[in-house]
């Protein structure tokens, strides 16, 4: 069927007016995601009894006059992400049966505002990947075309989006894992400020970087899924507590004085070209808008791979030490005692992505190398900090390329760890740091691959970021270009 | 400092994961290259920089000491691979 609107602004307001109800829209997107499966396999699980359920209470809702922006409209969530009485399987064999017995913080304030939960997106094992491709149920595809990878961590949200299956999916972005998947699908995707949104309910990987966002085709949509996201919440002791803001009050602000910080190490040899070219006219767009534009230095920022690389894997090696086959989880089936218990159980469970982060975060925590792996990292991390705050004394926003390269093709890189790792480049200080980050299509190379714009900017500034990247989408439509295989009757 | 066989095999059992000398081979060299990138740091001169391990400086909030928590063990057990009277239960550990 036909939909009046594919953004999640464009179906509340059909909803809003009655041109179609949540269990109609529900019914369609559940189909349109059945159909996409064999090609995309975007999703891990998808709850149809629990989504119509959900729109029929919706529906009744806005019957009895209680409506909000998002009531009724079917999103998606992150298989990382707890969803009581749903599967949840961080797309590992070490949870492939595991039905979370809670929902995470942002699960249910989205609950709460109404959304619709149709399934549990695929994601790289554990959220440790940067193409999809180590994930237990098999790799997620790139809508643009299929040979060549989504992005990842949060790859299954990525193309769900970019197929228009849902309007907005979660994500989390722990080295990179919204706004790099954004850039390879061609969408939108936002890391919110690092405390922000509660990481209650998200299965730990990095605990220090792990940062809950979401993807949608718009800037305004983002702005519309952090209003019910944000918040305090004492459940999780990073959470900070603040005042609530409506992040949508900057959409429409004029852009005249904005100024845009250029880092020359984000325009260097690393960057293919023609993610380069979309990139310089993203920001001839924001010139001719009324910005103007600085030339600044993050020298530190080429350090933040291995920074990244030493603290991901330690937090990682401490957060996965709960998978141990005794409460929850994969037991293998035969052993000889406890610890062989434990040996065969992780060894079964983890895929060989997760248990080499283990490994390493294990080793750089292990007795007499601490002090010369983590205590060097975690100071390298404050230079990477330094330099940014420097570069916001003289701009508001930071622009450069999402990714150094637009998509790449199946097994590129998965034979190269350190190859794949480089991916993450722009998008990994952004987590050391904490400061928020959108990636917004701006173009497309010769090969017809999309590409992604970052932006980022200081703390707790998502307001602005959202506003500036609605600007660009307010000029030019590459936030609208849909793939050719999902673009009929939308 | 290069990492070895043997540093492999002792992380292995460090951090509870089986591993057979084919995979450990295998490893090793994965975990060579990504160690020979980590190494970059040793070249960063780090004296006087306060360590930073966290995104936002910010004293860990504190809380009354208060039950918040109601009972969930029975919707907790029923997924663990094996329980007994409330119990979760593991190989022998002690004759």
């Amino acid at each position: 069927m036909a939909l009046p609107s594919t953004t999640l602004a464009g179906l509340g307001a059909a909803l809003a007016r009655g041109a179609l109800s949540s269990v109609e829209l529900t019914r369609e997107v559940l189909a349109r995601a059945g159909a996409a499966q064999p090609a995309l396999n975007a999703f891990v699980t998808l709850d149809a009894d629990g989504a119509l359920a959900a729109a029929r209470a919706a529906d009744e809702s806005r019957a009895a006059g209680r409506a909000g922006p998002l009531t009724g409209v079917p999103i998606a969530h992150k298989d990382v992400l707890m969803t009581a009485g749903l599967r949840t399987t961080c797309s590992s064999r070490m949870l492939a049966n595991f039905t979370a017995p809670y929902d995470a913080h942002v699960v249910d304030a989205l609950k709460r505002a109404g959304t619709v939960l149709v399934g549990k997106t695929n994601m790289d094992e554990f959220a440790m990947g940067s193409s999809n491709e180590t994930s237990y149920f098999g790799p997620v595809r790139n809508p643009w075309n299929p040979a060549y990878v989504p992005g990842g961590s949060s790859g299954g949200s990525a193309a769900a989006v970019a197929a228009r299956i849902v309007p907005a999916a979660t994500g989390t972005d722990t080295g990179g894992s919204i706004r790099q998947p954004a850039s390879l699908s061609g969408i939108c995707g936002l890391k919110p400020t690092y405390g922000l949104c509660s990481r209650y309910g998200l299965i730990a990987f990095a605990s220090s970087l792990d940062t809950p966002g979401m993807f949608a085709q718009t800037a305004e949509d983002c702005a519309l899924m952090l209003n019910a996201m944000a918040g305090h919440d004492p459940r999780d002791a990073t959470s900070l507590p603040r005042p609530r803001e409506d992040y949508t009050r900057e959409l429409g602000q004029p852009l005249a004085g904005l100024r845009i910080g250029l880092p020359r190490e984000y325009f260097g040899d690393g960057t293919d070209l023609d993610v380069a070219a979309a990139v310089d006219a993203a920001i001839a767009e924001y010139r001719k808008l009324g910005a103007t534009t600085v030339d600044i230095a993050l020298p530190a920022v080429k350090l933040s791979v291995p920074v990244y690389y030493v603290i991901a894997p330690a937090e990682a090696s401490s957060n996965l030490s709960r998978f141990d086959g005794v409460r929850y989880g994969h037991r293998a089936a035969g052993y000889a005692d406890l610890l062989d218990m434990y040996k065969k159980s992780r060894a079964e469970g983890f895929g060989a992505e997760v248990k080499r982060r283990i490994l390493v975060g294990t080793y750089v925590l292990s007795h007499g190398y601490y002090d010369a792996y983590y205590l060097k990292a975690q100071k390298v991390r404050r230079l990477i900090a330094d330099d940014f705050q420097r570069a916001f004394a003289q701009c508001d926003v930071i622009a450069g390329p999402t990714a150094p390269s637009a998509a790449f093709e199946f097994g590129a890189k998965s034979d190269d760890p350190v190859q794949m790792y480089l991916n993450d480049i722009f998008t990994i200080a952004g987590n050391l740091t904490g400061v928020p980050g959108i990636s917004i299509p701006c173009g497309f190379t010769r090969g017809g691959l999309p590409i992604g714009l970052q932006l980022q900017a200081n703390y707790f500034r998502e307001a602005q970021l959202l506003g500036v990247a609605h600007g660009l989408q307010q000029a030019t439509d590459w936030h609208a270009r849909v793939p050719a295989a999902y673009g009929v009757q939308r | 400092m290069a990492l070895t066989l043997d540093d492999v095999r002792r992380i292995a059992h460090l951090a509870r994961i089986d591993i057979d000398a084919d995979e450990a081979a295998a490893v090793h060299a994965k975990l060579g290259t990504i160690f020979a990138m980590i190494d970059e740091l040793n070249a960063v001169d780090t004296e006087g920089v306060a360590p930073m391990s966290h995104a936002q400086d910010m004293a860990m909030p504190l809380r009354d000491d208060a039950v918040t928590e109601s009972d969930h063990h029975a919707l907790y057990q029923a997924q663990a691979p094996a329980v007994e009277d409330g119990l979760y239960l593991v190989p022998r550990v002690i004759e």
